[in-house]
């Protein structure tokens, strides 16, 4: 479960003062297992507000809760363990220039200790699922924009997170790889993950209807 | 066969990038930081040589000077020199006491007065202390009353003042050795920074995916104590022929014998490497800590 209680998040200004909010009195709640689509305008605080949600970013008032933990009120130490459950597909896809496809994929797992030999049919049968088999070890300079946005989301899912949280992640998908990743979400979904998409895509939200968090300008304007 | 090869080619790469996430290996160089140490390592050496040959300078001065006494006796006395050794010789505190031949003494006036000898020198007794704590006035004042015109000259002046520029030669070592500790974190934690700032995105994404902040500075720090250890390795052994050579210039200053190899400081010189390393270690653990703070 993720809920928004009166949640405010500002970026500090260049001289260090605080700047404006850019996210103010969000108050929701995205029940266990859901999906929700995100949408808004560019600028309307969709990334900030996903930031929050998988602990890029902490807000600066309000009360947050993910995955059952108080972000707001937690110890530091506590979060790395609460972000190893949460898939993450940026928008810039954010792959690590040096490792291979394979290692990207594998990042999240040995980060959590996963043994090489227990990792590898996983990251194997992800790198196939998204197309990628025969390309485990090209590097991310290598692969087409798509191909890296495959790596990308490979590298969100492999855990089987409880919660996943994608900024526009069909941005650099032809419209089959966008279907076939959209089914890979929904499946997901299915099988207990909590799923929230940032997309600007009407067609794409008409394909897969679901629950919708529409933000303007920093804040809720529906949700439902 | 080939196949073989590609897996077990993979295999290796894949565990070498596993245990380097964050591209250390090219971020820190393994020539600029082990170079910088390697130098810091040579003067931390010899500084540490130095402190400890002035150590051994002074107990040397204070075993061997302080505890000698010269005794004279004026040349009308000279035949009561041994009443003045038997004397000596039954006083609590001696452990010692000998007749400089009169041959020697022209021998150590030579070179003030040259070959006179119609000169009348005075007799001349050597004698030892037990400790250096034995105050060698009441020796002198009992010799004088049993031979009259004998005096003694302890030298303990000499040996006070040969004592403190020793102790300040040790002191001017250990501050330079601190100099050097103090310059080793400066440059290891200047290391540090511009290995942040060019994996600050890799950090950022490790970060987000669960990364503790012990995993990421332990990375940092893994790499950075073996820079700098295998540095102060370096350092450490173009230490050993530059002792090597000192040792033979400062050989005049013990008694002209030329220190064997075995004399060198060989635990400083081989607790450098560790040493360094932890310095290395602490200092890249505490500078990515910090940084780290600035991540939620």
């Amino acid at each position: 479960m993720v809920r928004f209680t009166a949640v405010g998040l500002r970026y500090p200004s260049p001289d260090g003062q605080e700047g404006p909010e850019a996210l103010a009195d969000l108050t929701f709640t995205l029940p266990e297992g859901s999906f929700t689509w995100l949408l808004g305008a560019s600028g309307a605080g969709k990334s900030s507000l996903l930031r929050l949600m998988h602990l890029a970013l902490l807000p600066t008032r309000g009360e947050l809760e993910v995955l059952g933990v108080r972000v707001d009120a937690a110890r530091r130490s506590a979060l790395p363990g609460l972000r190893r459950r949460i898939g993450v597909v940026f928008q810039d896809f954010r792959l690590l220039p040096y490792l291979s496809a394979f290692d990207n994929v594998a990042l999240p797992l040995r980060l959590a200790g996963r043994s090489e030999a227990s990792l590898r049919p996983d990251v194997t049968e992800m790198l196939r699922w998204v197309g990628l088999q025969g390309k485990e070890l090209s590097l991310p300079q290598q692969l087409s924009g798509g191909e890296q946005q495959r790596i990308a989301i490979a590298r969100a899912v492999v855990t089987r997170p409880a919660l996943l949280v994608a900024d526009e992640p069909t941005g650099n998908l032809d419209s089959h790889q966008a279907r076939r990743l959209l089914a890979l979400l929904t499946q997901m979904n299915r099988l207990g993950t909590t799923v929230v998409v940032a997309t600007h895509s009407e067609d794409l939200v008409a394909q897969f209807p679901a629950q919708a968090l529409l933000l303007e300008d920093g804040k809720v304007i529906h949700h439902g | 066969m080939a196949d073989a090869r590609n897996r077990s080619g993979m295999t290796e790469r894949r565990t070498r990038y596993a245990r380097d996430p964050l591209g250390l290996k090219r971020a820190l160089s393994d020539r600029l930081l082990p170079g910088l140490v390697a130098a810091m390592a040579l003067l931390a050496a010899l500084a540490l040589a130095g402190s400890r040959g002035a150590a051994a300078l002074k107990e040397r001065w204070q075993q061997g000077a302080a505890a000698a006494v010269t005794v004279q006796l004026p040349p009308e006395q000279a035949g009561r020199m041994d009443d003045a050794l038997a004397l000596l010789r039954a006083m609590p505190g001696v452990a010692s006491a000998e007749a400089v031949d009169s041959a020697r003494m022209r021998e150590l006036l030579r070179p003030w007065l040259g070959e006179v000898p119609a000169l009348p020198l005075p007799s001349v007794l050597e004698l030892r202390l037990e400790n250096l704590n034995i105050d060698p006035a009441p020796i002198g004042r009992q010799l004088a009353e049993a031979v009259p015109g004998a005096e003694l000259e302890a030298h303990g002046i000499w040996v006070a003042r040969l004592a403190a520029l020793a102790r300040s030669v040790q002191g001017v070592a250990l501050a330079v050795l601190a100099l050097v500790v103090g310059v080793a974190v400066a440059v290891v934690a200047v290391a540090t920074r511009a290995g942040l700032a060019s994996r600050r995105q890799a950090i950022e994404i490790l970060h987000d995916l669960g990364a503790t902040q012990g995993d990421i500075a332990g990375r940092f720090a893994r790499r950075i104590g073996l820079l700098a250890a295998g540095g102060a390795l370096a350092g450490a052994a173009l230490a050993v022929p530059t002792l090597g050579a000192m040792a033979s210039l400062a050989a005049p200053l013990s008694g002209g014998v030329v220190q064997p190899w075995s004399a060198l400081p060989w635990l400083d010189l081989l607790m450098l490497p560790p040493v360094a390393g932890a310095i290395g270690w602490a200092t890249a653990q505490f500078s990515v800590r910090r940084w780290l703070k600035r991540l939620p």
